[in-house]
């Protein structure tokens, strides 16, 4: 009787490409590239070490935040911010939850689903400062064109993630529903709605906290706020007062980050 | 009564799932679906309600033709069939109360079901069932949090609040343990003997099948290739529905089960 001899050496069998030689010029072709690539980039060491210069002084600045002599400025772009994105978070989910709905594969007819995708990928494919831009061109300086440019923003983002939560809940519990008779309508409530709940607080706080950030940047291109100031302060060089305000932006984006954290954990 | 006529349903694939499926349920009568995997069973009890569209043939519930109703009228016809799943299929957020108010869900108007607000009538009826499958003092707790049988128990509850002429239940005991599937299979059968409500059981525990229905269909690649009284289920039939195996050692084991079952009990009831 022969006993069957059983190998001592396995290898993983290479996933993507199989052939040994196209494998090993691809990885020489992308080390090429990345070699050109650097090298291509112009840099003014003359100009970096202004900057550190530059820099150096900010960092100063960062040190020894100066909050009073423009507080009057700061507190109001805060207001502007926080109002900026209470309002435009709430009206982002508002309207980001039917777009949602329509976007899941599961729940909308065809046309809809399409329609609603649509609105997703145009919402996702402009940056919030172009937005930002074009929004302050149309409708001027301040706030305004701020509330609209993170409320755009959030539909995409929003609607997005919901879609997708939608589409990877349980069917059974959906179908369950159905089979009582239930109408589409109390589907979404009852089948959908409680699967998704959840996940869909946790990311409206988490859309919230981006909201803030990105207030902080549109400001800067004319859309009011925190950003505004910022801007500001930069421009006149005042260091010491741009670093109070990046040090409160920074802690109302921890506070956002700690108190969703505990609510999320509460919704669950 | 449901008839079933020439049911046939293709899938998008080209996979024949059954096949000019006929058979009649009077009345009362507790049916065991069996057959092995991918046989078509889980198929055909979701084209009687619709939840998967049959490719042609008749589903008929009293001389209502469910196959060729319309929306609304599909949903009118549902609310009357109550559905029983493998793994519970409960909305596990939900309360246990919720759940099964949820199969009033196709006779109360949007707002009153968004506001939980549901008719007296129906909320005494709820109630009255929690009671029947014992489970009044977990009525406010998340589905999620109940044991497996107790899933199952809401599950039930959930299809008899729809008030259904008909039940149709599927794998009820695949994720429970031998005990709990006795006890679960004992409830189905004692409450559609309650109701005089006709069920097909969608099983693959030929043994329970045997021990609880009154009537067997077996399912082969989407055909009845048996049709009879639990008794006449002999090893020749077994193997034309599921293939050669060597029967008599399921039975004797089975027979060791039900025999220890027994033993059990009585052992419980001297201790009492």
């Amino acid at each position: 009787m022969s006993e069957t001899v059983y190998h001592r050496h396995w290898r993983r069998p290479p996933t993507m490409i199989r052939d040994r030689r196209v494998r090993y010029a691809l990885y020489l072709g992308i080390v090429l590239y990345l070699v050109l690539a650097i090298g291509s980039v112009d840099v003014n060491w003359v100009r970096v070490w202004e900057g550190f210069d530059r820099g150096w002084r900010f960092v100063l600045g960062f040190l020894q935040p100066d909050f009073t002599s423009r507080w009057r400025d700061i507190s109001q772009g805060l207001v502007e911010s926080l109002t900026m994105t209470m309002t435009a978070t709430v009206a982002g989910v508002i309207i980001s939850v039917p777009i949602g709905i329509g976007a899941a594969r599961n729940l909308a007819p065809r046309p809809v689903y399409y329609a609603c995708r649509a609105i997703i990928a145009l919402s996702r494919s402009l940056q919030e400062i172009i937005i930002a831009i074009l929004l302050v061109a149309m409708f001027g300086f301040g706030p305004f064109a701020g509330f609209l440019t993170l409320s755009f923003a959030t539909i995409g983002f929003l609607s997005k993630l919901l879609a997708e939560d939608i589409e990877d809940i349980d069917e059974a519990q959906a179908e369950a529903i159905r089979s009582t008779g239930a109408s589409w309508f109390q589907l979404v409530n009852y089948a959908v709605q409680p699967q998704v709940m959840p996940r869909l607080i946790g990311l409206v706080l988490y859309r919230f906290d981006i909201n803030f950030r990105e207030s902080a940047v549109i400001g800067i291109v004319g859309a009011g706020g925190i950003g505004a100031t910022l801007n500001t302060a930069i421009d006149r060089y005042e260091y010491d007062s741009a670093g109070a305000i990046l040090l409160i932006i920074i802690g109302i984006v921890m506070v956002a980050e700690y108190s969703s954290s505990h609510i999320r954990k509460w919704v669950q | 009564m449901l008839t079933v006529d020439a049911l046939t349903k293709t899938y998008k694939t080209g996979d024949k799932a059954l096949k000019a499926v006929a058979f009649t349920v009077p009345k009362g009568q507790v049916v065991g679906l069996i057959g092995p995997s991918g046989a078509g069973k889980s198929t055909l009890i979701r084209c009687i309600n619709r939840l998967v569209e049959p490719t042609s043939g008749r589903v008929l519930l009293n001389d209502l033709d469910i196959t060729a109703l319309p929306g609304s009228g599909l949903r009118r016809a549902r609310r009357r069939i109550g559905m029983i799943f493998q793994e519970y299929a409960l909305v596990e957020r939900l309360t246990v109360m919720e759940n099964v108010l949820s199969g009033r869900l196709g006779y109360v108007g949007f707002w009153s079901s968004f506001l939980r607000r549901f008719p007296a009538e129906d909320i005494e009826s709820a109630f009255r069932l929690l009671d029947r499958v014992g489970l009044m003092e977990h009525a406010d707790k998340r589905a999620d949090a109940l044991s497996g049988g107790q899933r199952q128990r809401v599950g039930i509850a959930r299809a008899l609040a729809q008030d259904p002429e008909l039940l149709l239940i599927d794998e009820p005991t695949a994720s429970l343990d031998p005990k709990t599937s006795r006890q679960i299979m004992r409830l189905i059968v004692e409450i559609c003997d309650e109701r005089g409500l006709p069920a097909i059981i969608n099983i693959h525990d030929v043994l329970l099948a045997q021990q609880f229905t009154q009537r067997i269909i077996g399912l082969r690649a989407g055909e009845v290739v048996f049709d009879g009284p639990p008794a006449a289920l002999d090893e020749d039939v077994l193997t034309r529905i599921y293939g050669e195996e060597d029967w008599t050692a399921m039975r004797r084991s089975a027979e060791e089960d039900v025999a220890a079952e027994r033993d059990a009990a009585e052992r419980m009831a001297g201790m009492v």
